[in-house]
């Protein structure tokens, strides 16, 4: 058993990885895709296309709307048939690019054969370049612009790259399916970041939950020739929570309110590992991402893995994986920890996609909020050494400086209080805006400085 | 289909308030079975009677005082009329039984505003209230028959109780393996250390509490009577005499570790128990009871807002 | 016997005589010198510390009111121009009256006709549930129900009503403080001039869908037809985003808008007389044709 991990709090949920045995099939496309302008954290992407115009696949359709931002790829052929605002999967409108499909053809210059290119290039500028020109953002969930956090501000070093292939949220089983099917690519993608970051110290950290995954990364490393290790880590609750991660490698802890880089930490998924891969080493967009279909209420016959085209509706997905199960209580957009529940099924994939997880209402429905009796069990969880119901009563309280003090604003919102609450007190409802009103007066603070 | 929308997270550990409280309640029963055996039917009768008066007394005061939707489905009030039963000699006279579910319930637990927001105990709030009323019938420490015959079993003093009649070095020869196992005297509960402590560790093992709380009070006996003993055997009782007589297993194991009552944090619990065990070593050598175990629980409740705010869990990434 | 009850009356109505003098005394040597118009003002506020002025209360309210050159900036909500003349002559400065306001709730997507489209199981906030996503119904403008207004409310003004699952705003205890319009996520709710005897018209509606989209999400939805604006000879309603609204500072309560919108979504209050909607129908359609006569 590995004893690689965080230190302070953590849960112990059951794994259920059911869709693990899947193997990844190709989703066909569909006839209409709505392409969101907001796939990443930062800016909306402004469209560059107009109704009417003819595009291709892996086409620019929308270039950055500022700094921290991301070029957006048409996902098929065809024609752009509106650029309007369209509900996004919580029902807030969204401005997309409407495409009617009609066919696959690609853009020039794409590398579309399967060969491994282990060649890395030997500008840096030219990856960096490569990276932004393909619209690659980190797809663990944050979706930040890679090229951005690939370069790090003057002054402060990478001391060690760390590939995030913890995977600690139940049910998803994406990042694992990758691992084991596209290894090379990913550990040759993480070799060009390493690279990038100036031949830093380089770790995949992965759970032991999944030995497979573990095993063929430590063949793939041993073969390809770069520097790289691969860790087995406790299975632990967010191990893959970025602070917790780089502590668990690193046994560094990033301050509040600092980025990893303070530390000498870069950390980046899998996913986006391979997604560097398919930029850098054959030019492809990021157009597409793997997404589980899984869930309590799927038999596991009926579960998938599939590599679907960022601007899918998540309905087509669903029906053709066989439609929403009956006992479908909650549809959800995510691990079931940290995830979307989804309100608008309509609603469009967009680059962070990574699972459709039906849930029964049996399983997921809140139970009945009672008194706190202070059993010091969410205090206990919290990877982040927070004391949620400290701050629950703090935001009931309206006081501001109080929640500050006692650090509401390095809540990262794992979900591990409310999970462990025997009083299904909704602690991180309200500790996710005790976090907003920190974090609005530590802003009004530095404003007012400037 | 409507389906449905909340915040994460969307899966829960399944660990509700009642399942702590049952936990409790099952760590209590080896203890209450062993002071059935030995104490027979009157014991039985005071345990019923005792989670019977305080689970209808929180009921009708949710109902009919609050006029709020009722509590007592989290069993809550039958851990503390269990506790209360278990504190109480077995020869309690049932009357005296509800005067301290009345306590316990009415003027400790619910005028704080019911389960969570209490600052004491409330069995031990109930008992000390008793003790302190009526000191004839809570220090009557008769034998009653019982299941097991008991050839050994005296009346009129506790192990504790004698100290001041034998003398210390006496005392401590009366403490043996046997008295780890049933020690005959003193409230119902303290008869097993054995049954006590396996209590103990069920809870360990389903993580309803942590072990922090109930070593510190160990271990703070342990040194403070060692010492005391070293310099004076004549005069100060020793360790193990210390750790098995009287309330201390009990106190230590179940009342201390009580989530309201005691800090949040494992710090803070340690500060708490090594306050709970100084202050009942100081009422055992230089007090005028011969037990203190619920005086210091009670004390130290008092300092557990005081503790939460000087102890806070260690946050992530700041010294 | 009778000496002990003397002397304990003696000595802890000494001790009583004693502490009073400490205390004025301290009292006096601390007493912060202010400007005596100040207190005056205070008195002549409400008392309520509602904020409503945009002051942290009603002392910070007379402090900034002393200091500043005249009252345009200054506006006692609850006390209304009744406390403001007061005020005025406190300070010698001009009056400035202000038409009296009251909080309008701008949805009547009552549960009758917004169908449910998801079921939250979230805290019961308003402000979580927005953070969240659009809302439990199709419409992502209108009220998400939670009664994070109510509980702003300091003066027991606003309730949920349980059938509707709206708002209600109890007319007699609004004072237009403005707590509830920045307690509402979605906006809805607006500080209007109370209008004669309470009359005022009003769009009971947020929603920008197109036309089709906000009547499939809400029977009572203002669909953005301009039918209203076409309607109005007084220039009083603007149409943007696909939603009208009504000036009030303009409308001269003539309810010609009410009478006309297809799905009811203006709404005309405390007028005397029910409105006549066909009478006013029939009127308009005269004038028209008399405009595409000439």
């Amino acid at each position: 058993m590995s004893k690689i991990t965080f230190a302070i709090g953590g849960v112990h949920p059951d794994d259920a990885k059911l869709a693990r045995g899947c193997a990844i099939e190709v989703l066909p496309l569909p006839q209409t895709m709505y392409v969101s302008m907001a796939q990443h954290l930062g800016a909306p992407a402004k469209p560059i296309v107009a109704v009417g115009d003819k595009v291709k696949t892996g086409q620019v359709i929308a270039e950055p709307g500022g700094f921290i931002s991301a070029f957006v790829h048409s996902p098929a052929s065809g024609t752009v048939k509106s650029i309007a605002p369209r509900k996004d999967l919580a029902g807030n409108y969204m401005t997309h690019i409407e495409i009617a499909v009609e066919g696959d053809e690609w853009v020039e210059g794409v590398d579309m054969s399967d060969t491994l290119v282990i060649g890395i290039p030997e500008d840096r500028q030219l990856i960096l370049d490569r990276i932004k020109a393909c619209g690659v953002v980190g797809l663990g969930g944050a979706t930040f612009p890679t090229h951005v956090k690939l370069n790090p501000a003057p002054g402060s070093k990478a001391e060690c790259l760390i590939l995030n292939g913890a995977e600690c949220e139940p049910y998803l089983t994406s990042d694992f399916r990758i691992m084991l099917e596209r290894t090379k690519e990913i550990v040759v993608g993480a070799a060009i970041m390493q690279k990038v970051l100036g031949g830093c110290r380089t770790v995949i950290g992965i759970e032991e939950n999944k030995p497979e995954a573990i095993a063929a990364m430590r063949k793939a490393v041993s073969e390809l020739p770069y520097n790289i290790e691969v860790i087995s880590l406790k299975k632990k609750y967010p191990q893959g929570g970025e602070k917790q991660l780089i502590q668990a490698v690193m046994h560094r802890e990033v301050g509040s309110g600092g980025l990893p880089i303070s530390v000498g930490a870069v950390v980046q998924n899998v996913a986006t590992s391979l997604a560097v891969y398919e930029a850098v080493q054959k030019n492809k967009p990021l157009i597409t991402n793997t997404l589980t279909i899984t869930g309590n209420c799927l038999p596991v016959e009926k579960q998938h893995n599939y590599l679907f085209r960022i601007g899918m509706p998540l309905s087509y997905i669903a029906e053709y994986a066989g439609g929403v199960p009956e006992g479908a209580g909650k549809i959800i957009s995510g691990g079931p920890m940290m995830g979307r529940a989804i309100a608008n099924l309509d609603a469009a994939t967009v680059k962070g996609s990574s699972s459709l997880l039906y849930l029964t209402a049996e399983s997921t429905k809140r139970g009945q909020e009672s008194l706190c009796i202070r059993c010091g069990r969410c205090a206990d969880a919290c990877p982040m050494g927070l004391e949620p119901f400290l701050l629950n009563r703090l935001y009931k309280a309206g006081d501001v400086a109080a929640l500050e003090e006692n650090a509401a604003q390095d809540c990262i919102e794992c979900g591990c209080c409310l999970y462990s609450c025997p009083a299904y007190i909704p602690l991180l409802d309200n500790v996710r805006q005790a976090k907003g009103m920190a974090l609005g007066a530590i802003r009004a603070r530095a404003a007012a400085k400037k | 289909m409507a389906y449905i929308v909340s915040p994460n997270p969307h899966i829960h550990a399944a660990v509700s308030t009642k399942r702590l409280m049952l936990d409790v309640i099952i760590a209590l029963c080896p203890a209450a079975i062993v002071s059935f055996l030995y104490y027979g039917l009157g014991e039985i009768a005071i345990m019923a009677f005792s989670i019977a008066s305080c689970v209808v007394l929180e009921w009708a005061i949710t109902k009919y005082m609050l006029k709020k939707s009722s509590t007592t489905g989290d069993l809550s009030a039958i851990v503390t009329g269990m506790l209360l039963a278990m504190n109480l000699p077995p020869t309690c006279p049932l009357w005296v039984v509800f005067i301290g579910a009345v306590v316990s319930i009415a003027v400790a637990k619910m005028t704080f505003g019911g389960i969570g927001q209490n600052i004491f105990n409330p069995a031990i709030t109930g008992r000390v209230f008793l003790l302190v009323s009526f000191p004839t019938f809570m220090t009557d420490w008769t034998v009653p028959a019982g299941f097991i015959s008991n050839v050994d079993a005296f009346s009129g003093a506790t192990l504790l109780g004698q100290v001041p009649i034998l003398g210390a070095l006496e005392a401590d020869k009366l403490v043996s393996l046997q008295t780890f196992f049933h020690n005959i005297g003193g409230s119902a509960g303290e008869i097993s250390a054995v049954a006590l402590l396996a209590g103990w560790v069920y809870l360990l093992v389903r993580k309803v509490i942590k072990p922090w709380i109930t070593l510190s009070i160990f271990a703070t006996i342990a040194v403070i009577a060692g010492i005391f003993h070293m310099v004076d055997p004549a005069q100060y009782t020793g360790i193990l005499f210390n750790l098995l007589t009287g309330g201390v297993i009990l106190g230590a194991c179940f009342m201390a570790t009580d989530y309201v009552t005691s800090p949040m944090s494992t710090w803070g619990g340690v500060v708490f128990g090594v306050g709970i065990g100084f202050i009942v070593m100081m009422i055992r050598y230089f007090g005028s009871y011969p037990e203190g175990m619920s005086f210091a629980i009670l004390l130290m409740n008092m300092a557990v807002p005081l503790i939460n705010m000087k102890f806070h869990q260690r946050k992530f990434g700041r010294k | 016997m009778n000496s002990i009850v003397i002397w304990t009356i003696v000595i802890l109505a000494g001790l009583g005589l004693v502490l009073a003098v400490v205390l004025f005394i301290i009292a006096e040597s601390f007493k912060v010198e202010e400007d005596p118009r100040i207190e005056q003002i205070e008195k002549a506020l409400p008392g309520a510390n509602c904020g409503g002025c945009g002051y942290a209360g009603c002392h910070a309210f007379a402090d900034t009111a002393v200091k500043a050159a005249d009252l345009s900036a200054h506006f006692c909500p609850v006390g209304g121009n009744e406390v403001m003349k007061k005020v005025s002559a406190i300070l010698g400065y001009a009056v400035v009256e202000k038409a009296p306001q009251v909080a309008v709730v701008r949805c009547n997507g009552t549960c009758a006709a917004r169908p449910k489209v998801n079921v939250y199981d979230g805290v019961q906030s308003c402000r979580v549930k927005a953070a969240l996503y659009s809302g439990d119904t199709l419409c992502a403008f209108g009220c998400l129900g939670c009664g994070d207004c109510v509980s702003a409310c300091e003066f027991g003004a606003l309730s949920m009503d349980p059938e509707t699952g709206l708002p209600v705003v109890d007319e007699s205890k609004c004072v237009a403080c403005g707590k509830c319009v920045k307690a509402c996520p979605k906006g809805l709710i607006e500080l209007r001039a109370k209008g004669p005897r309470g009359m005022r018209v009003y769009v009971d509606c947020r929603n920008q869908d197109k036309g089709p989209a906000a009547r499939k999400a809400c029977a009572n939805a203002c669909i953005g037809c301009g039918i209203c604006v076409k309607t109005c000879t007084h220039d009083a309603i603007v149409l943007e985003n696909n939603i009208a609204y009504i000036d009030y500072s303009k409308c001269k309560l003539c309810r010609e808008c009410e009478a006309m919108c297809p799905t009811g979504a203006i709404h005309g209050v405390n007028f005397p007389k029910e409105l006549d909607r066909e009478g006013i129908k029939a009127r308009v359609a005269a004038r028209k044709k008399e405009v595409s006569n000439e």
